[in-house]
């Protein structure tokens, strides 16, 4: 029974992580007794388990996820969504609308047409099946003002925070509404342009430096620091 | 061996002829290029350094200069190749029409076909194949300038610009060949060594796992040799595992020392 690492070491692919009776989380895999490392990433202990926090990794849908996707193709029955993730989604009319779908009556792309952005939840997903999303509940939809960012899924803890506390913080200095994909995609909408800068300026500093500790009294000065600049 | 000779005009023929040098290595056991018998060509790798792929890696090992690009895991065109329970892995080796000394057609050749599906075979043990069904991995190996070893440098990169896509794997694959060169058993052998030389054996390994991914052989050794050189190239495997690991941390530990300077 052993570990092989320090704490939130950097750690590549084929690291052996650790020895014995461990459980092998996120990001690791076990093979004969040892615990291996699958990608880049911040390895840590918890629990009897190992998990590594990927520093670069794709979105996987995982059903209950709140995502933010681009209509790709409206199809006759259904639309199809790219939520950047290995698979295309699809979200259906009959979801959209309260009465069961008429070709005759329905025109698809007056509700949501290519190249439109929605929020949306994801319903169901396994290996055998794309993805199938939902906008039924309230807060889902089109998206018609902001604009939105694109992280690498992994760091989206890290723009959260503990409890929230780093995305209310950009909340609070930038004065924007934020919403967030966890496929990566955050939606930034503020009173001004500028406002609209300065988060996304927040978010690049969050992906570029989320490995780092003190993190947050950074991102609040640097906005801080822009602001009075401007 | 005999070569066909082409037609050339006079100023080209004078320039082209190379007289295949006497000895490759010297009685110092010195090479041409100034190594020693089980020294490695200098090696230098960038990750991440193509802004479209999902994920990238470059090599410079001696004068070869590889590129490789990642896409995936992702729907599979045409969609009829997909399979239900794993993904796709499809990789391109090319060699670039400037890449060697003469011209190279860029149409692909029966040598880039093979080399494909070889370093297809030696990359795909280190993913986890079934993690993804019904996608795509695509890898494309471009070589920009070729000077010997070209598919072991393309598997070192083709590795790493996986782990920059962020694809799961087992292991990173470090390629590096050995051979017999006048006689002495050598480590990476450059174009000439391996065009004057007795023996060129490519290997590909997983140094963690210690799984050997490819292992070709080109030439004669006898079965001592054979052991002696397999023992090299793995030598010479680990060592550019250790330059792979590097290069693929290297962003990050740039970052956090930037961070801790502030």
């Amino acid at each position: 029974m052993s570990t092989y690492f320090e704490k939130r070491q950097l750690v590549v692919p084929g690291d052996l992580l650790a020895e014995g009776k461990y459980r092998a989380g996120d990001n690791t895999y076990k093979d004969d007794e040892k615990i291996y490392a699958t990608r880049i990433g911040m390895v840590s202990l918890e629990d009897q388990t190992i998990h590594v926090v990927a520093l670069k990794a794709f979105y996987v849908p995982s059903v209950g996820d709140t995502v933010i996707g681009r209509i790709v193709e409206v199809g006759i029955s259904a639309w199809i969504v790219d939520i950047s993730a290995p698979y295309p989604a699809l979200l259906r009319a009959s979801d959209v609308l309260d009465r069961p779908f008429n070709p005759r009556k329905d025109e698809l792309p007056a509700i949501f047409d290519v190249n439109d952005l929605i929020i949306a939840k994801l319903v169901a997903y396994d290996r055998t099946r794309d993805p199938l999303l939902t906008v039924r509940e309230p807060g889902l939809g089109k998206i018609t003002r902001g604009q939105t960012v694109e992280v690498t899924p992994t760091k989206i803890p890290r723009v959260i925070g503990r409890k929230g506390s780093m995305i209310s913080i950009i909340k609070e200095e930038t004065g924007c509404q934020i919403t967030i994909g966890q496929n990566g995609l955050i939606l930034i909408s503020g009173k001004t342009p500028e406002d609209e800068r300065l988060a996304v300026m927040a978010i690049r500093k969050i992906e570029q430096e989320s490995h780092t500790s003190g993190l947050t009294d950074r991102v609040t000065e640097m906005i801080r620091k822009e602001k009075a600049g401007v | 061996m005999f070569k066909i000779p082409k037609r050339k005009t006079e100023k080209k023929r004078l320039g082209i002829l190379q007289k295949k040098p006497e000895k490759l290595i010297d009685k110092n056991n010195v090479r041409l290029d100034g190594r020693k018998l089980d020294e490695l060509r200098s090696v230098k790798i960038g990750v991440g350094i193509l802004a479209n792929a999902d994920g990238s890696a470059y090599i410079e090992q001696g004068k070869n200069k590889i590129l490789a690009a990642v896409y995936g895991p992702k729907e599979v065109h045409p969609r009829h190749l997909a399979l239900p329970d794993r993904t796709v892995l499809r990789c391109r080796y090319h060699m670039a029409p400037f890449s060697v000394q003469e011209r190279k057609s860029p149409a692909p050749s029966r040598r880039e076909i093979e080399l494909s599906k070889v370093i297809r075979e030696a990359i795909e043990p280190s993913i986890f194949v079934e993690y993804y069904p019904r996608t795509s991995i695509d890898v494309f190996i471009e070589v920009l300038q070729a000077d010997g070893g070209t598919r072991c440098a393309g598997i070192t990169v083709a590795s790493l610009a996986l782990a920059d896509a962020g694809i799961p794997m087992r292991d990173l694959v470090a390629a590096c060949a050995a051979g017999k060169v006048d006689g002495h058993l050598v480590l990476d052998l450059n174009d000439l060594e391996d065009k004057g030389g007795e023996a060129d054996l490519p290997l590909a390994l997983m140094s963690n796992l210690n799984a050997i991914t490819l292992l070709q052989m080109d030439g004669d050794l006898t079965v001592n040799e054979f052991e002696q050189v397999l023992n090299l190239a793995v030598k010479g495997c680990k060592e550019i595992y250790t330059v792979q690991k590097d290069a693929l941390k290297a962003k990050y530990v740039a970052v956090k020392e930037a961070v801790e300077e502030e």
